[in-house]
């Protein structure tokens, strides 16, 4: 399992480096976004990744598993996902007031 | 007296939520209340300059969960000092706002206030993941008030901006969670103790998060390369929201600070002065860069966001000498260039104003009215930003020359600060010659400008310079106790995880 989190962490980072590298606005956009997924899930697996374990005290539980981790991404999330919304309606003003959707606003000569 | 410690924070967000309900209410009443707002939060920051200065560091335990466990929000000297620049800074950009931007958009006193309410929660935090999140206050606010008044450039700046800030806070999150990965805990004092006790297999992980961290706030401070966001920014927004993020920058020098004096400080074993390498030669290249932009920039605004890149260098420089007396000439030239580079923000609007549609840009024909105490308050802020004699950035990079003496690089040090402060001395005498002397003078508009409240924020900001040149001893002494107490980590960990022992 770990194998296959790192390498899904590994994929949305690239691809999110790649889109906000692009030139449009819209790419840079959607790369933020997988970037900000790409740091959850990292997130998320800093707490190790373990199946069936409660986060909370239980009497019966075996063992535990990091509940700091589960806490840290919901607020990433919570931030990741106003950003973005922010970061849309700023490209659309963008996109209005300069004309053009490049992230430089220059067309191309 | 135990509860001061969140005061700051408490009183601007509580202050930004009054406000944002308040809207009804005519502007004046607004206006009032943020300025009353801040004000409470200079007499705050005092207050625990007074307390803090005799050499406590006072924890405050939110909703009592003992520090490693729970988030601390912890006051040393060098958090009370930053908050109480922070104060003095956004009291006198507000009252430059109040006469008139606060209207060009909406919500101005609310984002200002949520701002400071960012600002002062990441100089008051002991926790890294708390302070990313104070830092994605800050910056939330900030991209409102960079934007506020609108048009095209300033949309463009701000995209940049937001986006580079973006990139900044993923990265600043995975370093995050590769530390909490390997050490279990993102308390600031606690990361401390732990990073002594890393084994060799997890070095490199560590290191490569620590490192990753000092990238981030890079980013915030403007060092090189990672500066480019900077100019336009500052340059297209308005003057006094300019003014305030001169103190933005700032928050990443001080996170640098801390990343190097406490996390990989004296005690982290095999990581301690991770940083030592990098600071130095990039504050150095930082100074020469911006220095290079300041001469080659085309306008007044400009001019003044190159110089707040360059104070950015000159006060790493300080950090990096890695001694208790270069951080104490550093943390002496911080307030400062803070308010040195604020004034010139307010002054260069004040020009552009009666410069018709040339605005600030370095052409010779233009016009001025009362180009006499324009000229004075703009020679006043040169010599201080230049720092000629006898004014405070004379003091402070006297000091900082003056700690970098044992210092085996010091004839590199000495060559880049003495010919960069000669070209901001040719680059600001350039733009006064332009901007005075060569300007026709012309009769203010009928009806009379109040030229003196206009100009009395940026006189304040100066005047408080000259307050650091008179009182340059205590507020040294001061800095000198807060470099030692940065450099003794060992004091800052036992003060914050001392009440886990406590009954």
């Amino acid at each position: 399992m770990e194998a296959l989190v790192a390498v899904i962490i590994g994929v949305l980072t690239a691809c999110g480096v790649y889109l906000s590298l692009r030139r449009r606005s819209f790419p840079v956009v959607l790369g933020i976004t997988l970037l900000s997924y790409a740091v959850n899930l990292f997130l998320f697996a800093m707490g190790r990744l373990t199946i069936g374990r409660p986060a909370v005290i239980d009497a019966a539980a075996a063992g535990y598993t990091d509940p700091l981790p589960q806490a840290l991404v919901l607020t990433a999330i919570v931030i990741s996902f106003a950003m973005t919304a922010f970061v849309i309606m700023l490209a659309l003003k963008a996109r209005a007031e300069l004309g053009d959707d490049r992230v430089d606003g220059n067309r191309p000569t | 007296m135990q509860h001061l410690v969140i005061a700051p924070v408490l009183l601007p967000l509580l202050a930004g939520i009054a406000l944002l309900l308040l809207r009804p209410l005519p502007i004046g009443w607004r206006r009032v209340l943020s300025l009353l707002a801040v004000l409470a939060q200079v007499w705050l920051a005092l207050l625990l300059l007074g307390q803090a200065g005799d050499g406590g560091i006072f924890t405050y335990a939110l909703g009592d969960w003992p520090a490693p466990y729970g988030i601390v929000l912890v006051a040393d000297r060098l958090a009370a000092g930053m908050l109480l620049i922070t104060a003095l800074l956004g009291l006198l950009a507000l009252l430059y706002a109040s006469r008139g931007t606060d209207l060009e958009g909406r919500h101005f006193h609310v984002l200002f206030q949520l701002q400071l309410f960012g600002l002062n929660g990441a100089f008051l935090t002991g926790d890294l993941f708390n302070l990313f999140v104070f830092f994605e206050i800050l910056l939330l606010a900030s991209y409102g008030l960079l934007l506020h008044g609108g048009g095209p450039e300033r949309t463009r700046a701000g995209l940049h901006f937001v986006v580079i800030n973006l990139a900044g806070s993923t990265l600043f999150l995975f370093a995050v969670g590769t530390l909490y990965g390997v050490l279990g805990t993102l308390n600031m004092a606690d990361l401390a103790r732990r990073m002594a006790q890393v084994g060799p297999a997890e070095l490199g992980l560590v290191q490569a998060a620590g490192l990753l961290l000092f990238g981030v706030f890079a980013l915030k401070a403007a060092l090189v390369p990672l500066y480019l966001w900077l100019p336009a920014a500052y340059a297209g927004t308005s003057a006094p929201v300019a003014a305030l993020f001169a103190v933005m920058t700032k928050v990443g020098v001080y996170s640098i600070v801390r990343l190097d004096t406490l996390i990989f400080g004296a005690q982290a074993g095999d990581s301690a002065h991770l940083l030592g390498d990098w600071l130095l030669p990039l504050a150095l290249l930082t100074l020469a860069i911006g220095m290079a932009g300041v001469v080659a920039s085309t306008g007044l605004r400009q001019q003044a966001a190159y110089l707040v890149i360059a104070s950015v260098g000159t006060l790493l420089i300080a950090a990096g000498l890695g001694t208790a007396g270069g951080l104490a000439a550093g943390l002496y030239y911080l307030p400062h260039t803070t308010f040195a580079a604020a004034a010139l923000f307010l002054l260069a609007d004040s020009i552009a104003r009666r410069r018709g549609k040339l605005a600030d840009r370095f052409a010779p024909d233009g016009t001025l009215s009362h180009p006499r105490l324009l000229g004075g308050l703009f020679f006043i802020t040169a010599v201080l930003i230049a720092g000629l004699p006898p004014l405070s950035g004379f003091v402070a990079k006297f000091l900082i020359l003056r700690a970098a003496l044992p210092h085996p690089d010091l004839a590199w040090i000495m060559a880049v600060v003495l010919v960069t402060s000669l070209l901001a001395l040719i680059a600001l005498a350039r733009s006064g010659s332009v901007l005075f002397y060569r300007a026709r003078v012309v009769n203010p508009p009928a009806g009379g400008e109040r030229l003196l409240p206009e100009l009395a924020p940026a006189a304040a900001l100066l005047l408080l310079c000259l307050g650091l040149v008179l009182w340059a001893g205590p507020v040294h002494e001061y800095t000198l106790r807060t470099a030692q107490q940065l450099h003794h980590p060992q004091i800052y960990i036992d003060a914050v995880l001392g009440r886990e022992v406590a009954p």
